[in-house]
């Protein structure tokens, strides 16, 4: 894309609201004309980066450039932005028509032309008839359209939506998209939309802008960001999807569930540990000619879900792994299943054991995450021997390791779950610590999101290095 | 409920249309719109209580403004300091004051009987304004910035006739009681200023009664008058927080 194809570049951006980080460092660029989503759960920061974009909040650090030109020092009712916000907020005091002629009074704008474009923008929201109506008096879908119309009359270069649509019922939002896309299309500005809904965030967008934790997880096209999710972040918020561990033992080819299956990914190390994501929707299920399956398994359970089934099977191996599929295969079932090289999506693993930075506390303990450990003297006498207080470690600990206890108190730390994937078989938490640090933990056991947990690792399970090769894995 | 509340008014308005033998007659309002020092005090009453409510609207409002923004006031304690004073017997006020212009030397007169009236009506301006601004929906005033009004154009566009509610409450509460006052204005002018109060009463306490409760039919009229006025203003205010 050539340069001034950019409208809006954000750069390095950070912000925290007291200790907590909801901004970390970001960078991206929003093109001219284009729909762009700020996707994530709540708490990921992508409201708060539409607010310093509309300028109502500063960033701490970071450029905020339209156009080439640095806005940030730039009062929000200066920018040539206008947001629709969620909470509708008309003006309780003005009809529809002094709500939308709101801004181009401020402006100075002729009478009649303010007439010509309040119409324009009435007529473009269906709301024709209600210029004089009372703002209480309408319903919530149709003050959102007066919403919109309030913000696009002042003709911004771009529009912001913050989850304009969330609260709606299912029918109005899906009528809604549709019109908001139409708008855009006509209008032909750039519309920077946040949502938590990501299928509003398929259905609408140019761009998707994926974020949790203050930072961006990926940016791309819906069927991008759909078939190629980079990380198990993207491809468990977007859609459904089986997420396995596997091995690549040479290119194209990829085992997981104890099967080898042809894959088209090429370039991993021989031998890598890999997450394997596979859509529902792209594994083949039948019950006759069992013979042609690449693995077999019995149906656990069958929901309808209005166009498709939706399965669980459990393979003969002891995975179970959901598939969607227009007939419905009956619980008990045996059924026969195989995936398609080109379905198959495989991606790097970010780390594959624990890694924190230790300090020597003496006496045959360790201190990292804001605990104190003893550690086994016979995995780690060599490193251990001489050691001092003080002296720098790293302290190397598998995920299975990590015992989670129900009392928090019952561990050395205590943490928050805060993030679980299943992998078929077996979990794979996030667990974050007090100390703001986290800990993957893969278990058989069932948390949920939340849950407070007491952390226990036995001494034998940590191994200790040296702390030269430390990088930032904290 | 009845006996305490309407009896009374019941009886205001048998003695105001009788005479002292029980006749019933309209000479205690003819003599009231022919007296013209009794009209006078009238019309002074009038317009003590316009300077005092203007005068506590234009105190009381950037108070309550002050008091309600979250980055110039952070405590309900302020609040609480402004507010406190409304629980206080008026007359300990009122006494009070006379005592701090003593303390000054300042002469008491009409300056002090204005200074009295504000002092002593001022909370009640602050809190129903305070109320309706502390409550107002900070995305209107998001609303507005986004759609290009410079902070000074919020204020006027949307935060004034956001609270407007809140000032004619507020208006009401400071009007209506400053109409009929007497006790201050007897004690700060040390009875050298009548208003209409201090007629009612006098003529009460030298056993006109059918004169007194005919005056102070009138006054109820009024007070009458501008309620059924702020009621209007009134409907959506409830919902949001004034005090009326």
């Amino acid at each position: 894309m050539a340069q001034n194809d950019v409208i809006i570049r954000i750069e390095h951006l950070s912000k925290s609201f007291g200790d907590k980080r909801v901004l970390n460092d970001i960078n991206l660029e929003i093109k001219r004309g284009e729909f762009v989503t700020l996707l994530g759960p709540s708490g990921c920061g992508k409201t708060t980066m539409l607010r310093i974009i509309a300028g109502s909040i500063s960033a701490d650090e970071g450029i905020i450039s339209m156009e080439g030109e640095d806005i940030s020092g730039i009062p929000s009712y200066r920018r040539p932005f206008n947001t629709v916000f969620q909470r509708y907020a008309l003006f309780p005091h003005l009809d529809v028509y002094d709500n939308i002629a709101f801004g181009l009074k401020l402006k100075k704008i002729p009478r009649d032309e303010i007439d010509r474009r309040v119409r324009k923008y009435l007529k473009m929201v269906n709301m024709s008839d209600y210029e004089d109506r009372d703002v209480e008096s309408l319903s919530g879908g149709q003050q959102q359209r007066i919403a919109i119309a309030r913000a696009l009359v002042n003709q911004p270069r771009v529009l912001l939506l913050d989850e304009p649509l969330a609260a709606l019922d299912l029918k109005m939002r899906k009528d809604m998209q549709m019109e908001l896309k139409e708008m855009h299309r006509k209008l032909g500005i750039t519309f920077i939309y946040v949502t938590h809904d990501q299928e509003e965030a398929l259905t609408l967008s140019d761009t998707i802008v994926v974020m949790n934790e203050g930072l961006v997880q990926q940016t791309g096209t819906p069927t991008d960001i759909y078939n190629e999710p980079r990380n198990e972040f993207v491809a468990d918020f977007i859609g459904e999807s089986n997420i396995l561990n596997g091995i690549i033992p040479c290119d194209e080819k990829v085992q997981f569930i104890y099967h080898e299956f042809d894959c088209v990914d090429k370039g991993f190390e021989p031998d890598e540990h890999v997450n394997v994501v596979i859509r529902p929707e792209d594994i083949y299920i039948f019950s006759e000619h069992l013979d042609k399956a690449q693995f077999t398994g019995v149906v656990q359970s069958c929901i309808f879900k209005g166009v498709h089934y939706e399965m669980t099977v459990l393979t003969k191996e002891g995975y179970e792994i959901m598939v969607q599929d227009y007939n419905a295969f009956k619980p008990g079932l045996e059924v026969g299943l195989l995936i398609r090289p080109d379905d198959i999506h495989v991606m790097h693993k970010e780390c594959l054991r624990n890694s924190f930075a230790a300090e020597y506390a003496g006496d045959g303990k360790v201190s990292f995450l804001g605990g104190e450990w003893p550690v086994d003297d016979t995995a780690n006498s060599e490193i251990l021997s001489g050691a001092k207080e003080g002296d720098r470690f790293i302290a190397d600990v598998e995920f299975r390791a990590v015992e989670l206890m129900d009392e928090s108190s019952e561990g050395t730390v205590s943490g928050k779950v805060f993030f679980i994937l299943y992998k078929g078989n077996h979990y794979f938490l996030t667990v974050k610590t007090n100390s703001g640090e986290k800990v993957y933990v893969q278990t058989d056991d069932v948390w949920d999101k939340s849950d407070l947990v007491g952390i226990k690792i036995s001494p034998e399970n940590i191994r200790l290095r040296k702390a030269e090769e430390e990088r930032g894995q904290a | 409920m009845l006996m305490f509340v309407v009896l009374p008014l019941v009886m205001i308005a048998v003695y105001a249309f009788t005479d002292a033998a029980g006749t019933l007659t309209l000479d205690n309002f003819r003599r009231f719109f022919t007296t013209s020092e009794d009209l006078n005090t009238f019309a002074y009453s009038i317009e003590v209580a316009i300077i005092t409510t203007i005068l506590c609207l234009i105190i009381g409002y950037p108070a309550a403004w002050i008091l309600s923004n979250a980055r110039l006031n952070r405590s309900k304690v302020t609040v609480m300091l402004f507010i406190l004073p409304m629980w206080i017997n008026m007359l300990i006020r009122t006494l009070a004051t006379v005592a701090l212009f003593d303390f000054l030397h300042l002469p008491l007169g009409e300056g002090a009987l204005i200074f009295g009236m504000v002092y002593n009506f001022l909370p009640f301006m602050i809190y129903p304004i305070y109320n309706t601004l502390d409550k107002l929906d900070n995305s209107y005033i998001e609303v507005a910035k986004d759609l290009g009004a410079s902070p000074f154009k919020v204020f006027t566009k949307v935060t004034i006739p956001l609270s407007m509610h809140g000032v004619m409450s507020g208006v009401m509460m400071v009007f209506m009681p400053t109409v009929s006052t007497f006790a201050i204005a007897e004690l700060l002018t040390l009875n050298k200023v009548k208003l209409l109060g201090t007629t009612i009463q006098e003529n009460v306490n030298n056993g006109m009664w059918n004169y007194g409760a005919a005056v102070a039919l009138i006054m109820l009229l009024i007070i009458g008058v501008t309620t059924i006025f702020s009621d209007k203003e009134d409907t959506r205010a409830n919902e949001t927080g004034g005090l009326l």
